[in-house]
């Protein structure tokens, strides 16, 4: 393998990895709009989500092998149901501890959502254990080349969602009357209420709609990189490393973003030390907030900023 | 004001007593080790309690310095052969330094971005010492571990472990409690309240949100090398984020401005994770530790939507508000 090809490789399986940091951080891009929190328990709607579609698609024990389940649905019955699960995973949490919440402080609302997310983590370490699971690709079939790069059936199937999901999502904000609704929420809560949004009901949507966009990431890289209890805290944190990179408020910052930083980790990765690839989000972060810029896209909203405490 | 400070100086004593008269009641030395591991959380949970509590800053890594305090004094007395208890004072004053320096930058940061930074902190410290194990021992730990021994006196047993971390643990109690009743501690409270108001009256926020940092870093330092001390043994997962959170937690329980509900917290978090491991492995046979986390994460969220001042302070406001209802 040449060099050359071996770029074009890194930047191929960056590109994948890093739509699925695009989606978290479009999650993170549209609660935070809405609501003004940044939940850290992000990354558990991608974990939760894809658990339910592989309990779904296959046979699985769980609650070490007290229950035994045997559906084998087809896999996009399944990817539907994981998103479904997380969803209502969501709508949950919003009802149960965030909507409480929503008046104490910044650093009550920043440990609340983390210790969502440890609760999260241990309901699925409890119910599927610590073995690493995954699904079958969504459609069988030689791996393409471009450049020299393989690239894997299911990768295009990652990318191609990707791309769909944030279509439709810009289609959803600016076409739809909730979408419009919730922009306005976003835009200025005050006024939204006194036009007769009910913005509580928004800040479920937001929940919702990140929760299935999560639940969506973690499902569609299953088939590419097992899926293990553990991984929704760093998912989440680089998520949100997608979101600062993107300018905090852009949900198409957002995107760019966690493209970028997929693509950043995995040439790291590779050419300079795999053993030290979840740091470099972290070297990525350190250097994005002590510049202090807005991201590297776009300068985020004075307002915005401003509810971030910077 | 003048009886609630002696009621508390009582307390004081009143735990004081209950340390020294601890170990001769308990007959099993893995009781005392559960005790000696509660004291070595308070370290911990206090200087966290400062930082959180009284300077209103999220740490969500605090395990790192503990780690690091764990690994300095393991590396300065296995590895470079120094005397156990100059290990011990240098591992202390060598991490209260590094969370000095690590403060200068994290600091400028606030709110989401604090957290999360100190999440990744601890993300990196964990990777750290689970990739350079020429150092550290990697994944599989670092052994042998020299027991603290002071002029010829060893710490070789879990009893005398069990005074020296519970006078360390008093004293780290009595220095916090010093320093919130000091004029750091009004400052840090004024920064708390509203950090715009504090600088306009001239209190240098970030100067005392560092000073505080460090003293909870050292305070974590010290915890982490009389760990490696008493066990002899360390390893990555004694100081991931979990443990991060378990501290979080532990904070959160005992009231987050609360010096002594520290002790509290850190007791709490302990028994109740000891308690549910034991009826978890009742319920599902084999059903590994880490599970106690879902009860953990929900204390988390149950105390911060509805007591966010702590049990104690949050429980008596309930009873309080029962009383006035009936």
């Amino acid at each position: 393998m040449t060099f050359t090809e071996q770029l074009a490789q890194f930047i191929v399986s960056g590109i994948t990895q890093g739509s699925i940091y695009a989606l978290i951080a479009l999650g993170f891009v549209t609660i935070y709009n809405v609501t003004g929190i940044i939940n850290f328990s992000q990354g558990e709607f991608a974990v939760i989500g894809a658990f339910i579609a592989i309990t779904v698609a296959q046979k699985v024990n769980l609650f070490r092998g007290q229950f035994d389940v045997e559906l084998e649905w087809p896999v996009p019955v399944a990817a539907l149901i994981g998103v479904g699960g997380a969803v209502l995973v969501g709508v949950l949490l919003y009802r149960l501890g965030i909507q409480p919440a929503r008046h104490a402080s910044t650093l009550s609302q920043i440990v609340a959502t983390i210790g969502a997310s440890i609760a999260l983590r241990g309901l699925v370490l409890l119910a599927w254990g610590t073995d690493p699971y995954r699904i079958p690709p969504f459609t069988q079939g030689k791996p393409f080349k471009i450049l020299g790069a393989v690239i894997t059936r299911q990768s295009v199937w990652v990318m191609g969602l990707t791309v769909v999901v944030v279509v439709a999502l810009f289609l959803f904000f600016q076409y739809t009357l909730i979408g419009k609704a919730l922009r306005a929420s976003a835009a200025n809560p005050g006024a939204a209420r006194l036009m007769g949004i009910n913005t509580r009901r928004m800040g479920l949507i937001a929940f919702a709609l990140s929760a299935g966009l999560g639940a969506l990431g973690g499902i569609v890289i299953t088939p590419v990189t097992f899926m293990t209890y553990d991984r929704g805290l760093m998912l989440a944190l680089k998520g949100f490393v997608a979101m600062i990179m993107g300018g905090l408020t852009s949900p198409f910052g957002a995107v760019v973003g966690g493209l970028a930083l997929g693509i950043v980790e995995s040439l790291a990765a590779g050419l300079i030390s795999s053993g030290y690839k979840d740091a470099f989000a972290f070297a990525v972060l350190f250097v994005v907030l002590l510049v202090r810029l807005g991201g590297v896209f776009k300068r985020g909203s004075g307002e915005a900023l401003e509810r971030a405490g910077l | 004001m003048k009886t609630r400070f002696s009621l508390g100086q009582l307390a004081v004593w009143g735990l004081v007593a209950v340390v020294i008269a601890l170990p001769p009641l308990v007959k099993n030395n893995y009781q005392i080790f559960v005790v000696t591991l509660i004291g070595l959380y308070t370290m911990l949970t206090v200087g966290l309690s400062l930082v959180m509590g009284f300077a209103g800053q999220v740490s969500l890594g605090h395990a790192t310095f503990y780690g690091i305090g764990a690994y300095a004094a393991a590396l300065l007395s296995a590895m470079f052969g120094l005397p156990s208890w100059l290990a011990l004072i240098l591992a202390t004053a060598l991490t209260g330094l590094i969370g000095f320096f690590i403060g200068i930058p994290i600091f400028r940061l606030r709110g989401h971005y604090l957290a999360m930074a100190t999440l990744g902190l601890n993300v990196i410290f964990s990777l750290i010492i689970k990739n350079e194990a020429d150092i550290t021992g990697g994944p599989s730990g670092f052994a042998h571990i020299p027991p603290l021994s002071v002029g010829g006196f060893v710490f070789d047993s879990d009893t005398k472990m069990y005074y020296i971390v519970w006078f360390m643990a008093l004293a780290t109690l009595f220095i916090s409690m010093n320093v919130v009743n000091s004029r750091v501690g009004r400052a840090l409270r004024a920064i708390h309240t509203s950090e715009v108001a504090a600088e306009a009256l001239g209190v240098d926020a970030n100067t005392y949100k560092l000073r505080v940092f460090a003293l909870a870093a050292g305070f974590a330092g010290l915890s982490g090398a009389l760990y490696a001390q008493a066990i002899h043994f360390i390893s990555p997962s004694s100081f991931d984020i979990l443990v991060s959170v378990e501290l979080v937690t532990m904070t959160a329980i005992g009231g987050l401005a609360s010096v002594w509900g520290s002790v509290f917290g850190a007791a709490a978090v302990v028994f109740l994770g000891q308690f549910i491991r034991d009826r978890m492995n009742e319920l599902l046979e084999g059903a590994s530790g880490e599970q106690e986390i879902i009860v953990f994460g929900l204390i988390l969220v149950v105390i911060m939507v509805f007591m966010p001042e702590g049990v104690t302070a949050g429980g008596m406001k309930l009873l309080r508000r029962l009383r006035m209802e009936r």
